[in-house]
């Protein structure tokens, strides 16, 4: 791969994990169902470990993993840590998606409606 | 007015988080190589101390298995919140909501498939520390494998107090061999088995025991997440 | 340079799925968009050389996530503006 197309894909990678933040963040700001409100930071969620992975890449480094073909050449690996932050990261970010559903079915059955401007009031 | 707002907002932080970014470079060889000492730490201990080629793996439960005890405390909590909310009178618990009534030949294929997939679960998290995979992955396949039973199956249920036993007992596992090499050579989850040969089944000294554990209690907790969230009754769409 | 145009096609793809997971009023089909998000992001880790994140992001995004999303949309209602319609039309009425 040549020099000029690399570093367009500089741009695309990082560029691609920002706006999917924005897209997340303006779902989860502007949207009024509760639900759209959920997807939106999981969306959130997403570009943020596409961030962390993304730099930790090293141009032409290969997967963090010892292999005997890897032992007869060494190269230079990837670097590991994001991999086992996001890793984390991932498993956590089910949790929390889990329990913020739990709450929009709880608030839904109470409330019978998703719409956030229709809860107004905090009593349960 | 408030679109606006936030348009404004949003373009405002994603001009600095994408400069700031862009100004690193992704692939840069100045950010990985030689000067960031954590990564060759890391990888040249994987190697010399531990014998395991997965150094994934020897990160997320040797170097930072504190942060993984932590992890699945968290997980546990979820599961522990999830219960809590929607909890409910006995006498309200009606059958489950099922999604749809599931075929012959969704229920046959279902039956047919469902130890292959607690088998594929049982290999990821065995061989974490030898290729990609883990306790957590192994662990979500398993609990796959259950959701597919609980969706084919109307009558089919899960016993929540041996799911329960199994999580604490992992649990235990867990705690119980980072403080005895706390006992043996002084600090939390100290690895105190000897680390063998690299590639074979049986090295890497307390790795593969502990990412076992956490298959398990991992598969435990995600199977009860998809337990209660399904016994949900479905009051809605009526 | 094939590599270059897969991860071009891809990253292209995956905001395309954030918008339409955003923008869709049936919130069924929001759902599922994130599940393909989830998708092509398993994909792009594979690409970047991170094979355990991608084989994570691949059961708990694609399958765990999007079963849970669904069977609450199942819960609750489909149609993300449904209620609002129902309480312009008691006010009309009223």
């Amino acid at each position: 791969m040549n020099e000029s197309l690399f570093s367009l894909l500089n741009y695309g990678v990082y560029g691609t994990a920002v706006i999917l933040m924005l897209i997340g963040l303006y779902g989860a700001l502007i949207k009024k169902s509760l639900l759209k409100i959920v997807i939106g930071l999981s969306v959130v969620d997403s570009g943020l470990n596409l961030l962390i992975v993304a730099l930790g890449y090293y141009k032409g480094g290969t997967a963090p993993i010892f292999s005997p073909a890897y032992l007869a050449h060494p190269q230079l690996m990837v670097d590991p840590v994001p991999q086992a932050l996001v890793l984390t990261a991932i498993v956590i970010g089910f949790g929390v998606t889990a329990v913020a559903l739990a709450l929009v079915i709880r608030l839904y059955r109470h409330h019978g409606t998703l719409n956030i401007d229709q809860i107004k009031n905090l009593k349960w | 007015m408030k679109k606006l707002l936030v348009i404004v907002l949003l373009a405002v932080l994603g001009f600095y988080t994408a400069s700031t970014f862009f100004d690193i470079g992704f692939g840069s060889p100045h950010f990985v190589k030689g000067i960031d000492p954590v990564k060759d730490i890391y990888i040249n201990q994987t190697v010399k101390s531990l014998n395991v080629p997965n150094a994934v793996t020897s990160i997320v439960v040797n170097f930072r298995g504190f942060d993984t005890l932590g992890e699945v405390t968290v997980l546990f909590l979820a599961v522990t919140v999830l219960g809590s909310v929607l909890y409910k009178k006995r006498h309200e618990v009606g059958e489950r909501s099922v999604l749809f009534s599931a075929s012959s030949v969704v229920t046959s294929g279902a039956k047919l498939i469902f130890p292959a997939i607690i088998l594929l679960g049982a290999y990821v998290f065995i061989h974490g520390h030898l290729s990609p995979g883990g306790g957590f992955q192994g662990g979500v396949i398993i609990a796959t494998g259950f959701l597919l039973m609980l969706l084919s199956y109307e009558s089919y249920s899960v016993s929540h107090k041996a799911l329960s036993i199994v999580e604490s007992l992992a649990g235990i596992t867990f705690a119980g061999v980072g403080l005895l090499g706390l006992l043996h050579g002084g600090s939390f989850l100290h690895n105190f088995l000897p680390t063998g040969v690299m590639n074979s089944l049986f090295s890497g000294g307390i790795i593969p025991i502990i990412y076992i554990a956490v298959g398990f209690k991992v598969a435990a907790e995600l199977t009860g997440v998809i337990y209660t969230v399904l016994n949900e009754k479905g009051e809605g769409n009526e | 340079m094939i590599y270059f145009i897969l991860i071009a096609v891809l990253l292209v793809l995956i905001i395309a799925a954030a918008i339409y997971a955003v923008r869709q009023k049936d919130l069924l089909y929001a759902t599922l968009a994130t599940g393909i998000i989830s998708l092509i992001l398993s994909v792009l880790y594979f690409l970047l050389q991170a094979p355990d994140v991608a084989l994570t992001e691949a059961a708990i995004g694609v399958a765990l996530t999007t079963i849970i999303f669904v069977i609450t949309v199942r819960n609750t209602v489909r149609m993300e503006d449904e209620s609002d319609k129902k309480e312009k039309i008691k006010s009309a009425v009223k």
